[in-house]
């Protein structure tokens, strides 16, 4: 009897129903000791892990470029509102000031996102699809509807420069452009919440009912602090109060997130992000203080010293959750043990 | 259209828009039957004609590989421990004693490895306490010398190509498309290298190619599929770890296999991915192993990211009113 016939290996994948597969070589059945069917003791949940090894693969995303463009496109998109307002509510100043820092905020967010492609010559393929499941997809679109109207807002305020016609032409558009612009402008700043929790990273996915919340009022922050910093004192009022809202709300949500993410929020309070997340807290205190200071004295000072400390507030939210999340997908542990935990619980 | 792409079918050709697709196809790595020899690595590499991913001693295995990447889309883990395997006394005599690597080693490895890889050496894989034997005493080392009993664990990792592709809903520029076959696979004229596929997939396989740019991981040799050849991995198994097949053949022979391991005393074999039901809606390319997922690195429930995307955009276009509402109270609260 060949050893074909014997064991069945030649039966392959076809006509192989309810039948043994070809490979009898059972591991350890030529030993001496008996069967210990069913004698294993498990083990209380534990932490294990190949050779401590990430599990999953870190962002490719450098920081500089993907962290400075959820802050950008805060400021962008939070600039844009106080525009709008500026401009219905007779604030020329403001309008100005928000208007050029929503449009630079707007370019340089296209430029830091096309950078850091590995293909940046193929940015365009982006418009191949609309993909609802694919926040990136989203994003492209919600900034291509809304990088050309705050542009076009942005031209308005500088018609000295152009040729007559063409600032007649701008002259006409401006306004509607800025407040076509804010029907994109607040998603802008909270999308880019879902961008990043729609990942396998642990401490942006675990906190995706919060991120949205957190980034749109940190974009009300940055935007609010910017556009107080760069207009006069006695129109600033509404960016003050933005800035300051936006302000308290992102530390709202800091903390919830702190709060519901247990174990998983260790890397939001340890290493670069933990010394980032703090600073960005002292910002945001002192921040705060000091627009309440001069809601109270309309003082030029006062809103820039103010203005810039919430702008870092915002700036070092985002750089704080960026590598917070990278921290957490390179160590295994943040991705094993809750699992091992769902999966003791489903059991 | 969001309802279907989220949630899926079972069978998710069709519900890709093939109307009559082919049966899906996908592999079993049964790892209680590899030897480690690597053949799939090699045949992987020759055949896609895969670039070099360097040479180096990684110092925690015979797995100097490490894990998946854009350069590696089979990779043999290796794993010891202080276990015996099924009835078998492994503990021979003349076999070196004490850790597998020495502590400088250790050290110098982890230096290298550094955040390149992403990676923290130092944690142990195995079981360090010998488990106790079914009659409840203490199981002793099996030798003076204080030797203990040994397994290895060897395991062919590979692209999941689940149901429901996490790397495949985020890709923005539909790069990475469904197959007939049911299989996921990257277009490279259409990656432009957002690298949003790399930390969305829940098991870490797909990874950018720094020289280059783009994405790249298994496709399963889509190429050698639509010839009707078996992929080059399977193909150059010596002992049909991986097997290639009609993903319900295979999970209905595997079903058996583990049956059996069973019935031989090895009550730790366990189907990794082969249920339906899970996460991911169950994985293309599913595994038989001998030991908790996490010891070959593998996610121990993983749960594809879009699962929970209608919960964000809800969670997204709340923030979004309220940031409207906040600006707007802004400017009514504000006195000139």
């Amino acid at each position: 009897m060949s050893a074909a016939q014997e064991t069945g290996s030649e039966v392959r994948r076809d006509g192989l129903h309810h039948v043994a597969p070809g490979r009898e070589a059972l591991i350890g059945s030529r030993g001496g000791r008996r069967p210990s069917r069913g004698g294993e003791v498990v083990p209380p949940a534990e932490f294990r892990s190949y050779y401590g090894r990430a599990v999953i693969k870190p962002p490719v995303w450098k920081a500089h470029n993907i962290a400075g463009y959820l802050f950008l496109g805060g400021v962008a998109g939070g600039a844009a509102l106080l525009a709008a307002g500026a401009d219905l509510t007779g604030r020329p100043g403001m309008r100005r000031a928000a208007r050029l820092i929503s449009a630079s905020a707007t370019g340089l967010s296209l430029s830091v996102l096309t950078r850091d492609l590995g293909r940046p010559e193929r940015a365009v393929h982006m418009l191949r699809v609309v993909k609802p499941t694919s926040p990136m997809s989203i994003g492209t679109w919600l900034l291509g509807g809304f990088s050309p109207l705050v542009a076009v807002a942005a031209l308005g305020e500088m018609s000295a420069a152009l040729p007559r016609r063409a600032a007649d032409l701008v002259g006409l558009l401006a306004r509607p452009s800025g407040l076509a612009a804010t029907a994109v402008a607040p998603a802008i700043t909270t999308y880019t919440g879902a961008l990043i929790a729609n990942t396998a990273v642990p401490v942006w996915h675990e906190s995706h009912r919060e991120l949205p919340y957190l980034f749109g009022a940190s974009a009300l922050a940055a935007a609010g602090g910017l556009v107080t910093a760069t207009t006069p004192a006695r129109e600033a009022a509404p960016a003050r109060l933005a800035g300051i809202v936006g302000s308290v709300a992102a530390q709202v949500f800091d903390r919830a997130i702190h709060r519901r993410l247990g174990m998983v929020a260790e890397p939001l309070t340890g290493g670069r992000p933990g010394r980032l997340l703090r600073a960005s807290r002292w910002c945001a205190r002192a921040g705060t203080a000091l627009l309440a200071a001069s809601a109270m004295r309309h003082s030029r000072a006062l809103d820039v010293a103010g203005g810039l400390a919430l702008a870092a507030e915002s700036a070092l939210t985002k750089f704080g959750y960026f590598h917070a999340g990278t921290a957490s997908a390179a160590d295994p542990k943040y991705t094993v043990l809750p699992q091992r935990e769902r999966a003791e619980a489903a059991q | 259209m969001t309802e279907k792409l989220l949630e899926g079918t079972k069978d998710p050709a069709p519900d890709s828009g093939y109307p009559q697709p082919p049966r899906r196809m996908g592999f079993f790595t049964d790892t209680s039957v590899c030897i480690g020899c690597k053949a799939c690595e090699v045949a992987c590499k020759e055949w896609n004609l895969i670039p070099d991913d360097g040479f180096s001693l990684l110092g925690m295995s015979y797995d100097n590989t490490g894990m998946l990447g854009a350069d590696t889309w089979r990779h043999v883990a290796f794993i010891e421990q202080d276990r015996p395997l099924g009835r078998q006394n492994n503990a021979v005599a003349l076999m070196p004693t004490g850790p597998s690597a020495s502590a400088p080693n250790a050290l110098m490895v982890a230096a290298g490895l550094g955040e390149e890889h992403g990676a923290r050496l130092g944690t142990e894989t195995g079981a360090i306490q010998l488990e106790p034997n079914t009659d409840g005493k203490p199981r002793q080392p099996v030798s003076a010398d204080g030797r203990t009993e040994l397994r290895w664990l060897m395991a062919s990792d590979v692209c999941k190509h689940c149901t429901h592709a996490a790397c495949l809903d985020v890709c923005p520029t539909g790069s990475l498309f469904r197959t007939e076959f049911g299989t996921v696979v990257v277009q490279e004229d259409i990656c432009n290298g957002c690298g949003y596929c790399v930390p969305a997939c829940p098991y870490g396989v797909i990874d950018q190619r720094k020289d280059d740019g783009r994405v790249w991981k298994c496709t399963l040799c889509y190429d050698r599929m639509s010839d009707g050849q078996e992929p080059a991995c399977a193909k150059a198994c010596p002992t049909e770890s991986i097997q290639y097949g009609p993903l319900d053949e295979l999970r209905e022979r595997a079903a058996h296999r583990v049956a059996r391991l069973h019935d031989a005393g090895v009550a730790d074999a366990r189907l990794y991915g082969a249920d339906p039901d899970d996460g991911v809606g169950g994985t293309g390319a599913f595994f038989l192993l001998l030991d908790k997922p996490e010891v070959y690195g593998f996610p121990p429930d993983p749960v594809v990211t879009t699962r929970d995307l209608p919960a964000m955009w809800r969670h997204t276009l709340f923030a979004a009113v309220a940031v409207a509402a906040t600006a707007l109270a802004a400017f009514a609260g504000a006195r000139r």
